[in-house]
């Protein structure tokens, strides 16, 4: 339903105009100026360029971005799947406003979600003064930095589960629980099987998200180099220094990065739509 | 076989045990409550925290209006601009088959991935003083950079995947037999784009512009690499916040981040009353070709 046969000629027109107009647009956006980049860091010979991106400041911006992403999207691939469940299966009051509210992350400027989450967890901050009674600082070291990545990836769990869960036949349990299987036994080999695909596409693109967040981190973090300095910022404080080809060659690793990452998880929604009923 | 208590009970045997139910409940509610309401609450809570005179002085003052109207018209360009593009890209890849159709899903996703600051730091090389076309833009006495031009530009750049986003698949469900009938009875090709397909994916359309606009007018990351962030002349509401921030006049930064938060709020009302809308044609069209 949703390919057309390719041998079946296109009696639309508007094709040369459309596809002109997408390709002139993309080039002059995108392609153009992500290409200034990755030629930049060619300015660098192979020594320099290996010696910006693997200095030791560059590392210890790449150890805490991926591995604070990492621990947020997992954070938020556990959270997102229960809150996905609660919307989908139980009702409760303000059901309707809650399941809005997901998107929050989405509509909210980043700026805006930095400074508040910086208000709550700063060591005099709303939650914060608890923590930091306890000598757990939260704001401005590496829980504070994961802790606004949780917020940013938070609706890409949710939204892509949700769907998948709405879709999936009651019918299946009915059966399996007939079968004799208890609660949890169903909810292992029938429900989170079917939802393996949608779990790992909202994982990535929680993932991806948070690799190139920038405003709400930057508020949070302190950029502290070494301690708390995310790539996107040592990016901003090379380009701060004029030092443009060292700004372009970390550029260009993290757009790799990015770029691999979309390319799988285009390959992860491809399976999960083809798992969840062929189309749509 | 014992077969019997599950059969006739399908209800219980498809949900779980209430003391499970409320545990799950309390978890995600709780997970919803600390990371999107405490946030909401501080903002309008701080913004307001020094009476309501000190707010209405912050969102008021020269700067601050200076930085809304500039937000305002960065979005009222790139928001169009994008549109335009949303439905040029959505009508090539959704109707037509052609090679490389998924990579260009993938180029257009791109910002979405892309970190703002490389967003910000490419426009730079091509655009800045020591850019590919720095040279002739100074000679021609054209600031691209540090200047309205840059802004619009990557803020163009961030936000152009989202109307793209919501109008292809939306375009591919819809299939192109109600183009192919509208122009077999003699319908000219803009006339089948604006009477046939664009009513039919307007709901797609209208939530795209508004995930594009609330993208646009709270763009940072890009837009701070580009602006130079100058009072009065180059700052953005976000980077207006930033600053207040960093002088450690928190009020005034909350009460202007409380406008914005204002509009995030708008953005999901506007929303979900987009979503309701799309359901209930949806349900209508399934009822009217039911019968038949």
């Amino acid at each position: 339903m949703l390919f057309k046969k390719s041998s079946q000629k296109p009696v639309l027109p508007g094709f040369g105009l459309s596809m002109g107009f997408t390709t002139f647009y993309l080039s002059l956006l995108v392609f153009l100026p992500l290409s200034a980049l990755v030629l930049k860091s060619f300015e660098l010979d192979w020594a320099g360029f290996v010696k910006v991106v693997a200095s030791e400041r560059a590392i210890a911006s790449y150890q805490l971005t991926f591995g604070s992403s990492f621990i947020a999207a997992l954070i938020n691939l556990v959270f997102g799947l229960l809150v996905a469940w609660v919307l989908v299966r139980y009702s409760f009051p303000f059901k309707k406003i809650i399941d809005a509210l997901v998107d929050l992350p989405f509509a909210l400027p980043t700026a805006v979600a930095g400074i508040a989450l910086t208000a709550i967890y700063a060591p005099n901050g709303w939650i914060g003064q608890y923590f930091y009674q306890w000598g757990i600082k939260i704001a401005y070291t590496p829980i504070g930095v994961t802790l606004a990545l949780v917020f940013i990836g938070l609706p890409f769990v949710v939204r892509t589960v949700q769907p998948v869960l709405e879709d999936l036949e009651q019918e299946l349990e009915e059966a399996a629980a007939s079968l004799g299987a208890n609660r949890l036994q169903i909810f292992c080999r029938v429900i989170f099987p079917a939802l393996i695909p949608s779990l790992l596409t909202g994982f990535a693109l929680a993932f991806a998200r948070a690799i190139g967040e920038y405003g709400s981190v930057v508020f949070i973090s302190g950029n502290m180099p070494f301690r708390t300095e995310i790539t996107p910022l040592l990016i901003m404080s090379r380009l701060e220094e004029f030092d443009y080809a060292g700004a372009a060659a970390l550029g260009t690793v993290m757009l790799l990065i990015s770029f691999l990452l979309l390319l799988l998880i285009n390959a992860l929604q491809h399976w999960s739509q083809q798992r969840h009923g062929g189309g749509r | 076989m014992s077969a019997g208590s599950g059969q006739f009970q399908p209800r219980r045997a498809t949900t779980e045990p209430l003391w499970l139910r409320a545990i799950l409940l309390t978890f995600a509610l709780g997970f919803l409550a600390l990371f999107l309401l405490l946030p909401l609450v501080i903002v309008f809570g701080e913004a307001f925290s020094k009476g309501w005179q000190v707010y209405v002085a912050a969102v008021t003052e020269p700067a601050a209006a200076h930085a809304i109207k500039l937000t305002l018209i960065a979005a009222a360009i790139a928001v169009p601009c994008n549109a335009i593009f949303g439905l040029a890209a959505s009508w090539a890849i959704a109707k037509f088959q052609f090679r490389g159709r998924q990579f260009l899903i993938t180029l257009i996703d791109l910002p979405i991935a892309v970190s703002p600051v490389i967003a910000g730091l490419s426009l730079m090389l091509i655009f800045g003083a020591r850019g590919w076309w720095g040279e002739w833009l100074n000679d021609h006495d054209l600031q691209v950079m540090f200047a309205v031009p840059g802004i619009v530009l990557a803020t163009i750049f961030i936000t152009f995947p989202y109307v793209a986003r919501e109008l292809i698949p939306m375009m591919q469900q819809q299939g192109r037999e109600a183009e192919e009938a509208a122009l077999t009875l003699g319908a000219s090709g803009w006339q089948t784009f604006i009477r046939v397909t664009l009513p039919s994916v307007k709901w797609a359309l209208l939530y795209g512009l508004i995930l594009c606009n609330a993208r646009a007018m709270g763009e940072f990351g890009a837009v701070s690499v580009v602006s130079g962030k100058i009072r009065e002349q180059t700052n953005t509401m976000p980077l207006h916040i930033e600053i207040l921030y960093n002088e450690y006049q928190f009020a005034a930064a909350f009460a202007v981040s409380s406008l914005l938060a204002l509009l995030a709020l708008l953005t999901l009302v506007l929303k979900s009353s987009l979503e309701w809308r799309a359901a209930r044609d949806l349900a209508e069209a399934e009822a009217c070709r039911r019968p038949e």
